[in-house]
């Protein structure tokens, strides 16, 4: 039978490389994603799961890397910003937010980037509301969202992410 | 904070029965907040992300049981969304995707907020919460399991397994009033069904009282119906709402629900 750990183990494989770490059971995997593996394109905004600024892919869904305890994320696969440009070649859906201005200062985009390819693998097509919905759980404080959704819009009719 | 992660429900229960003060956690959509505004400081987490009998759901001769670990993203699935309709529409007024790719029934019906957006619409389908704990299990009638604001008759020792419900096919939908159409705690939400084949009219309604609750009337008195949910809501005046506010809304979206269920 298991005893209470302060500390545990866990494997967590990151845009394809995997991490093998001891980490407190108390860390926030935003935190293990940016202080341990060193990758800080995941933003944090809230730490109440408000804001999806720390939105990252877990096993093919969007999560909010605030929200859950590093321990929690053992044997599972994650996608950061950094995983989408992987071949140093910025994908459809980064050239359109550039393409499009859907970002001034940058702080919501790394979130907004999963959530949106998020939407876009499961719904190829999504009409403007679905779009809304899609990225209702990322909080912009700049754009007024138009130029993000006119984003999102290109690379719907453009034909994939 | 020390972490257990057992690997069975059975040693999920062992667990618990051994450290009964462990904080359970699924989804985490709630407890991190807690954590991490400093307002929560467990001693011991009990991590059930690893419990596989937690998870999905199965249908045995029209009986439902749905595994505490359901996402209300899968809620909002087929075949669930057709089988239990209100609770898929709550589902999507959950959060935002990504709060409805973690959040979990069983972590709704464990935080047992009045504000629970799973609530109204299982508490319309009759739900049972199966509990278990080292003992055995037992069946909880869920309007009996909400005790009180966030407050559950969970003993100490036991882990909420599944929900039970036996879906009635009758017209329902689920309404929530808030300040935007996501990432919304309700300022009051409300369940209806016209059940034809039991003859009656049903409401369940949210953050309109200490607990979720149910309100029933016969098929026939759907004119007075809004104003029978309206009176059986005991709100307060906090910070999302005022009681009269909630009140009015409570009428208004149950003369909507009747509407819709009516025309179905």
């Amino acid at each position: 039978m298991p005893e209470p750990v302060s500390e545990q183990t866990i494997s967590v494989e990151i845009n394809g490389e995997t991490y093998e770490q001891e980490v407190e059971a108390r860390k926030l995997l935003v935190h293990f994603i940016r202080d341990v593996v060193d990758l800080t394109g995941t933003h944090v905004g809230c730490d109440t799961g408000n804001c999806g600024a720390c939105t990252v892919l877990m096993d093919g869904k969007t999560i909010k890397s605030c929200m859950l305890l590093a321990i929690q994320a053992d044997g599972a696969t994650i996608t950061t910003v950094e995983g989408l440009a992987a071949g140093g070649e910025l994908t459809p859906l980064q050239r359109a937010f550039s393409a499009s201005h859907a970002l001034q200062c940058g702080y919501c985009t790394p979130g907004m980037l999963l959530s949106a390819a998020y939407l876009l693998e499961q719904n190829p097509h999504p009409s403007e509301e679905e779009i809304r919905r899609g990225i209702q759980g990322n909080i912009c404080r700049c754009t007024g969202y138009v130029n993000i959704v006119e984003a999102i819009k290109s690379v719907a009719e453009g034909g994939g992410a | 904070m020390d972490v257990l992660t057992p690997r069975s429900l059975d040693e999920a229960l062992r667990l618990k029965t051994e450290h009964p003060d462990a904080v359970p956690i699924a989804g985490g959509t709630d407890l991190m907040v807690a954590l991490n505004f400093d307002r929560e400081r467990p001693g011991v987490i009990l991590n059930l992300g690893e419990v596989p009998e937690l998870r999905g759901w199965s249908r045995d001769d029209g009986l439902l049981r749905i595994g505490a670990g359901l996402t209300y993203a899968e809620a909002m699935a087929e075949p669930l969304r057709s089988l239990l309709p209100a609770l898929a529409e709550a589902s999507r007024t959950v959060g935002s995707p990504q709060i409805r790719n973690r959040g979990t029934l069983g972590g709704n019906l464990g935080t047992a907020s009045p504000a629970g957006d799973s609530l109204p619409p299982l508490l319309v389908e009759d739900a049972e919460v199966e509990v278990a704990s080292l003992g055995g299990s037992r069946r909880i009638a869920l309007h009996e399991f909400l005790v009180g604001p966030k407050q559950n008759a969970l003993a100490p020792e036991e882990l909420i397994v599944a929900v039970l419900v036996r879906p009635s096919g009758a017209p329902q939908t689920f309404m929530k009033v808030g300040p935007r159409n996501a990432m919304v705690i309700a300022v009051c939400s409300l369940a209806v069904a016209v059940d034809r084949e039991r003859g009656e009219l049903r409401a369940a309604f949210g953050s309109a009282g200490p607990v979720p609750l149910l309100v029933i009337a016969p098929l026939a008195e759907a004119d007075g119906f809004p104003a029978l949910v309206a009176s059986a809501a005991s709100p307060i005046d906090d910070v999302r709402g005022t009681a009269a506010y909630r009140r009015h809304a409570l009428r208004v979206l149950a003369v909507r629900g009747l509407e819709r269920c009516l025309a179905a």
